[in-house]
């Protein structure tokens, strides 16, 4: 039975909007229902834990309702002999995580936050800490189902309709509504990770070590964007990969304590002191210069959801995130100019991640390429568009390209001289799946110059 | 623990199901649906259920009832406790509004919820006492504006469910009364959220917990126990002016 109670004729309330993850909201409400079938027919886009930190999960103006997959999620097969999973897309990853971790298996490609769905996962073709080896889930999937934007439904893979399979994989929700995902998990010896992380004085030790341990599965470093002069770029450096058994503590790891952020905090909170502070603390967590050993999943994957919506710390303007690849070949120094934009600018960056790519994935879009991604989580204020506009120069300068499931400000014509080269065969795709462009969200109409209001069965064409 | 569930097919009861199951419980789907009952057992087992099985049972069919819970209890040699989360759901302009939906909320919801919990208690005392956990709701706990008459069936079953616990206790029967407050599931989709509405995902630990511990009353999530405990007290002339 369908529970679908809500109705697309019925105006939306005031307080009826949707969220990003850094607070970038639009009028609109979720329908959400455990029948993902039923409920995505006719749906000009799908939804899952919105996690997307800017529009990519935002309905388009004139557009009221969205789907939301999370009440479907169930696992419909699982074959321990080879470790693949069929399951609906609305299974986040943290119950993943509940579920496979004791049985010895886990997610390839884990996100910084195990509250992402499937579907989400697949949309935004994401990367871990361990692109440099495994890739993005891509390279993991086997199968979707995908109810497309004439509402058909199909089953697309490496061998059946593999334009489409590739198209959904970064396809930020565009090409279909995704019903179902069929992931290879992997084996692991032990539910506990083995990490050595090392305090690294400044950038070039720091990207040094990075790249020494590119032979470990897992890298990823932490810069401290507040430190400047020899300091500069300093930060730590992380390498990981699965503890063996006898290294492994002799208990199933649990997560740490999840208070919650319950409301959006005064805007004060996160001020310059407050975030000097933060790094600060965080670079001298480890009084020893390396700390060495076993840790918990939680803690190597995902140290911030032991605060529920802390997004909500960043008070009510909120947050975005910048996260853009620069390419190996522009070297080093290009990197560390980056960075040097935002001390320039007063160093308002929060958060630094910092993380070596591998090869390009598959699909149309698909994020990261080899060279150094760097993601910064940037408050709003009312210096933010000048700010990412200057980033995206730079980028579009040296030949990189930005996170389109980060991203909330970048301009139509940034993201055209970043993609010129894949743009073409993106719209062609899109052409053929969806010449009236039925699946449309916030973001599509801002990058992509998609039509606003309700689908028409007219051709809107772009 | 072996447990029969009826409602593991959506929202609620399959959080719960889905908790037994991850560490290692043996359970019975309950379900009016053949589909929907065999792929949620079939769910439990990938989670890390020992065994799991569908067996057929319809809420608005008490003839279902002895025949479900046999079979149930045949596949699971012992039953150790029965889950009963499966409820309809109405607004109250709704079931004002169209009369026929609100017989059928107040029978199901009221008379064949309690029809099933009288053989699942039957059930249980004869090998020896176990565990029956049954969903109300804080709306049972106080006539209000807005829920008044799905309100009403949750306050008679939590009444119902009280006396069990008080008549059984000694023989060994564990009645547990669990009281969501405003749950994001189907049931609720698409209605305005009240406060501290939390997600299936914060109930479902609570409950297991409270099956462990025998605890006879759990409120979900549990700030909601501080409230009632403010609301059953507060003057009528107040309710009436509030709009809650
Ligand atoms: C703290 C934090 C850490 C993160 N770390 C990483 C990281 O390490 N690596 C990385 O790659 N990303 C990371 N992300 C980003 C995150 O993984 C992606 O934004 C992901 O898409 C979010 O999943 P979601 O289910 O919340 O999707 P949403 O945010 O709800 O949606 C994201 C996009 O996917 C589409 N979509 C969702 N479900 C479906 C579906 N069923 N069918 C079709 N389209 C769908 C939406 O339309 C939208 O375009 C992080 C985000 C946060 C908040
Ligand atoms: N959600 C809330 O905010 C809330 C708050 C307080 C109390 N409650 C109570 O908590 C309980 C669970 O609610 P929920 O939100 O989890 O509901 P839900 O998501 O709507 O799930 C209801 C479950 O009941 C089953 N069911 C309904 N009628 C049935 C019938 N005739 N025979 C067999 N199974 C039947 C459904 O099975 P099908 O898949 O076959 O439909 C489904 O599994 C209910 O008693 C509800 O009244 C809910």
């Amino acid at each position: 039975m369908n529970s679908k109670t809500s109705d697309p004729t019925v105006p939306l309330a005031p307080h009826e909007r949707l969220r990003g993850w850094g607070g970038m909201s639009a009028p609109g409400r979720e329908i959400r229902s455990e029948d993902l079938r039923a409920v995505t027919e006719g749906a000009v886009l799908s939804r899952g834990l919105g996690r997307s930190y800017g529009d990519a999960s935002l309905p388009p103006p004139g557009v009221t309702e969205v789907v939301g997959t999370s009440l479907a999620d169930r696992m419909l097969a699982f074959d321990p002999a080879t470790g693949v999973l069929r399951a609906e897309a609305g299974l986040s990853l943290a119950a993943l995580a509940r579920a496979f971790l004791p049985q010895g298996w886990f997610t390839p490609v884990s996100t910084g936050t195990w509250f992402v769905t499937l579907g989400g996962m697949v949309a935004s073709d994401v990367h871990g800490k361990n692109h440099h080896v495994a890739g993005t889930i891509g390279r993991h999937l086997r199968s979707l189902v995908v109810r497309l934007p004439s509402g058909e439904i199909v089953t697309c893979s490496r061998d059946q309709h593999p334009e489409l399979f590739f198209a959904c994989q970064g396809g930020m929700g565009l090409f279909g509504h995704i019903l179902e995902v069929e992931l290879a998990l992997e084996k692991i010896p032990s539910p506990w990770v083995w990490q050595e992380s090392y305090q690294c004085p400044d950038l070039d030790s720091l990207l040094d070590t990075l790249e020494a341990s590119a032979s470990w599965p897992m890298t990823a470093c932490w810069i401290d964007t507040l430190a400047t002069g020899g300091s500069f770029g300093r930060g730590l450096a992380m390498r990981g990969r699965w503890a063996e058994r006898r290294e492994a503590p002799p208990r199933m790891p649990a997560p740490g304590l999840s208070p919650t952020v319950p409301f959006d905090a005064p805007s004060w909170t996160l001020n310059d002191l407050s975030m000097k502070a933060f790094n600060f603390v965080w670079y001298h967590k480890q009084l020893r210069e390396a700390a060495i050993g076993p840790v918990t999943p939680h803690a190597w994957f995902t140290p911030l959801d032991a605060v529920k919506h802390w997004s909500r710390a960043y008070g009510k303007r909120g947050f975005t995130q910048h996260q853009a690849v620069i390419p190996r070949e522009a070297g080093r120094d290009k990197v560390r100019g980056f960075l040097e934009i935002l001390s320039r600018r007063g160093g308002t960056g929060f958060l630094c991640v910092v993380k070596d790519c591998g090869p390009q994935g598959e699909g149309l879009l698909s994020f990261p390429r080899p060279g150094t991604s760097v993601a910064l989580d940037l408050p709003v204020n009312d210096g933010i568009q000048d700010l990412i506009d200057e980033l995206n120069r730079y980028v579009i300068d040296v030949g990189g390209r930005i996170y389109l499931t980060k991203d909330g400000y970048t301009r139509r014509e940034h993201f055209e001289a970043m993609e010129a080269e894949r743009l073409p065969a993106f719209h062609a795709a899109r052409d053929r799946w969806d010449p009236e462009r039925r699946l449309r969200s916030a973001m599509s109409v801002r990058l992509f110059g998609d039509p606003v209001g309700p689908a028409t069965t007219t051709g809107a064409g772009r | 623990m072996r447990v029969a569930v009826l409602g593991a097919t959506r929202g609620m009861g399959r959080e719960v199901a889905r908790r037994l199951a991850e560490r290692g419980d043996t359970l019975v789907v309950l379900a009016r649906d053949a589909g929907a009952g065999e792929a949620m057992a079939t769910d439990l087992r990938i989670r890390g259920a020992r065994d799991t099985a569908f067996v057929p049972c319809d809420l608005a069919d008490p003839t279902t009832f002895a025949p479900a819970l046999d079979a149930a209890t045949a596949f699971l040699h012992q039953l150790d406790a029965v889950v009963v989360t499966a409820g309809l759901f109405g607004t109250q302009e709704q079931l004002e509004d169209d009369l026929d939906l609100c017989a059928r909320v107040l029978d199901v919801d009221f008379t064949k919820t309690i029809l099933f919990c009288e053989h699942a208690r039957t059930r249980l005392l004869e090998r020896g006492g176990g565990t029956l956990v049954v969903f109300s709701s804080v709306a049972g706990d106080r006539g209000r504006k807005t829920t008044g008459l799905y309100g009403a069936t949750k306050a008679g079953l939590s009444h119902y469910l009280e006396s069990l616990d008080h008549k059984f206790r000694s023989a060994g029967l564990v009645t547990i009364t669990v009281k969501p407050g405003f749950i994001r599931t189907g049931m609720t989709a698409g209605l305005k959220e009240a406060p501290f509405a939390a997600d299936a995902d914060d109930v479902a630990p609570l409950v297991v917990k409270a099956m462990d511990r025998a605890a006879p009353v759990v409120y979900t999530p549990r700030i909601w126990q501080l409230v009632m405990l403010v609301i059953r007290y507060l003057p009528r002339f107040v309710m009436r002016r509030v709009g809650f």
